[in-house]
């Protein structure tokens, strides 16, 4: 087990690595904006300027000693550079925005097994119900509805500054946890619930096709024929063999989203990774877009790695010795 | 069969409604199971064998299934049965094993705990009793170290191990009646035998009947005293098992003994397969339900169809054919004489 995780983890520095390579060449193979002249700004006439920027920011080497020198300092020290547009740290900027983010996904991952979960299984053991055929419609209508209009509609609707019902906090109200519980809680509600809608909907879907394939097993004879109760057929013996697949799904899907959640940081400004980002693309700022990239790679690297390991504690067979 | 018998089922019909049309998985079948009796039920996939004691244990119901009859267990409905009512029987007083002992075990939790969840599902116990008595039931269907093996999950089982712990299940609640189901087909030959012989030394030592389901004829002989045959969803022989197997009286039964090879008979000899297949369910042969196989098929028996009536003079023996019975035998006698000519 241990030499298991060992090899897996060699195995993600070298992800890491081709990782970091590709979003460099990436940066300089495509036509982005000039970084010197970003960083000018109203200046960026100046010729002098642009130039002793270009040398303080190492620009004017060629792309691969520029790689390499990232690389020495990303490794040996684990420094991530700093932003092109004010110098800032970006292993700091990440790292601080890094609650908001885990506050975003992980609540709505919550969410989204408090109900996904429970509505996959009524409506695959009440197959063609009527409960079914409304859970099953809200699950699409979910799965089709992208975030960011969703974002927008349940602002519309609700949020306390334009919403035609005020009743939740808007856009921009994020608080962290440990500043205020309930006002952390209650910037974060209305974002929490659009990110899970289709997380939500996904998961019951996939989660009843499972349970009915499932409920079909010998096992589930054995189960029935023991005397059991139906709810323990379903739940002890149904579920515990349907879930697998969820809980993998669950670890992949929180390992992308802490990398920075687009979409809902962006809709409901949550200054989150998502947001970094997004603004690091958008200001050709390098240092903060190979930063935010890599951090990203490293939670999907984690979460799978995780996930692997819980599969063993899940299914019996496949342990590792 | 004695005057109260433990299990009884009257003209039993279990369907279900299908896009195609009704199955009728089960037409009208009869049969008794005396306390302590003995019974195998012969007869091919699709013959209804497994639908008619999977609705005893009301495990067929739905909401597609169209269930008619009776089924008395110790006097008690079962078909008109609450949900609650069948929870109480299943497991506890009559017990049912598979065909598949690799996927009727839940793949994911320790035989043990399997054990415990059966014990517990009718009995108030404690965690460290129920344990004992996993470990003790696992003893009693002969598995080697038990205390050991009792922590072990099924994957670290062989098959006959498997099958072994199934049963140590359904014995969990010192079941009335057992109702096997294919229970060696999916073994090895030679863990077949243990596992026949398991069955019978069980049912001997804990004096609880046995319903035994196979399509192997081979089978029932080891182990029952009844042999019933199925064919179509109807009994179509059934009797003692000598009568049945020295003395059927139906040409189905005929076919079935010609097509599994015996020791008795002379080595060469060749193996008779019945001709055709078995018969669709959603529209079952009009008249006798054997006719379109049957070689002595005559025109009225495509019309009316066999009551199950007792085979003149003989004492629990009862035929579903319209053949007479004086043609039956000696056609049966014509059948059976190679072998008194190879016993020479």
């Amino acid at each position: 087990m241990v030499t298991y995780i060992l090899r897996r983890l060699l195995w993600a520095a070298f992800l890491v690595l081709v990782v970091s390579f590709l979003t460099f060449v990436i940066f300089y193979a495509l036509p982005s904006a000039d970084p010197a002249v970003l960083r000018a700004g109203a200046r960026s006439g100046n010729q002098a300027l642009l130039e002793s920027i270009r040398d303080t920011l190492g620009l004017d080497e060629p792309w691969y000693v520029q790689y390499a020198k990232y690389m020495e300092r990303l490794l040996f020290h684990f420094d991530f550079g700093f932003s092109y547009r004010n110098d800032a740290s970006v292993r700091e900027q990440i790292f601080d925005r890094i609650p908001a983010t885990a506050s975003l996904v992980l609540g709505a991952a919550v969410v989204w097994i408090a109900v996904g979960i429970p509505v996959g299984v009524v409506s695959a053991t009440r197959r063609r119900s009527w409960i079914d055929r409304i859970a099953m419609g809200a699950a699409l209508v979910a799965i089709s509805a992208p975030v960011y209009w969703l974002g927008l509609v349940v602002l519309y609707l609700f949020a306390d500054d334009i919403g035609r019902f005020p009743v939740f906090k808007g856009s921009g109200s994020y608080v962290p946890l440990t500043e205020s519980p309930a006002g952390w809680f209650g910037s974060l509600l209305l974002p929490w619930l659009v990110l899970a809608a289709t997380a939500a909907a996904f998961y019951a879907r996939l989660l009843r096709g499972n349970l009915r394939d499932v409920l079909s097993e010998d096992y589930i004879r054995t189960a029935r024929a023991k005397g059991l109760r139906e709810r323990s057929v379903v739940w002890r013996h149904g579920v515990r063999s349907a879930i697998t697949p969820v809980v993998t799904l669950l670890g992949l899907d929180i390992g992308i989203l802490l990398g920075g959640a687009i979409l809902t940081e962006t809709v409901f400004n949550i200054p989150g990774v998502g947001r970094l980002a997004f603004s690091a693309i958008r200001g050709a700022d390098l240092p903060m877009i190979q930063g935010t990239v890599l951090i990203g790679a490293l939670f999907i690297i984690l979460a799978n790695l995780v996930v692997d390991v819980l599969y063993g504690f899940l299914d019996p067979r496949v342990r590792v010795g | 069969m004695s005057a109260d018998p433990l299990l009884a089922i009257e003209d039993l019909r279990v369907g279900f409604r299908t896009d195609d049309g009704l199955v009728q998985a089960v037409r009208g079948l009869s049969l008794q199971v005396a306390p302590g009796g003995a019974l195998g039920i012969v007869g091919e996939s699709g013959s209804g064998k497994s639908v008619a004691m999977l609705t005893v244990l009301g495990l067929t119901r739905g909401p597609n299934a169209e269930i008619a009859g009776e089924i008395r267990f110790e006097g008690r409905d079962l078909v008109g049965a609450r949900e609650s009512e069948l929870r109480a029987v299943r497991g506890r007083r009559i017990a049912m094993i598979f065909q598949d002992p690799q996927s009727s075990m839940h793949p994911f939790y320790r035989v043990g705990r399997q054990l415990v969840e059966a014990l517990k599902a009718h009995q108030t116990m404690t965690r460290t009793a129920a344990r004992e008595r996993a470990v003790e039931l696992l003893a009693l269907v002969g598995i080697p170290e038990p205390r050991r093996r009792v922590d072990a999950y099924p994957h670290e089982y062989s098959g006959g191990m498997r099958q072994r712990a199934m049963i140590a299940m359904a014995l969990a609640n010192d079941p009335e009646l057992l109702i096997a189901d294919e229970p060696t087909t999916a073994l090895d030959v030679t863990v077949q035998a243990q596992i026949l012989d398991l069955l019978a030394r069980l049912r001997e030592e804990l004096g609880m009947a046995l319903v035994l389901l196979t399509h192997d004829l081979g089978v029932v002989a080891q182990v029952t005293d009844e042999i019933a045959v199925m064919y179509a969803g109807e009994v179509v022989e059934r009797g003692s098992r000598e009568a049945i197997l020295t003395a059927p009286e139906h040409p189905y039964t005929w076919g079935l003994l010609r097509s599994i090879p015996r020791l008795d008979r002379p080595r060469g000899e060749e193996l008779v397969p019945i001709a055709g297949s078995p018969p669709s369910l959603l529209a079952p042969p009009s008249g006798c339900a054997f006719h379109p196989r049957c070689p002595y098929v005559r025109e009225a028996h495509r019309r009316v169809h066999p009551q199950l009536d007792p085979a003149p003079g003989a004492v629990v023996h009862d035929v579903r054919c319209l053949l007479p019975a004086t043609t039956r035998r000696r056609l049966w006698r014509e059948l059976a004489a190679p072998a008194e000519g190879g016993a020479r």
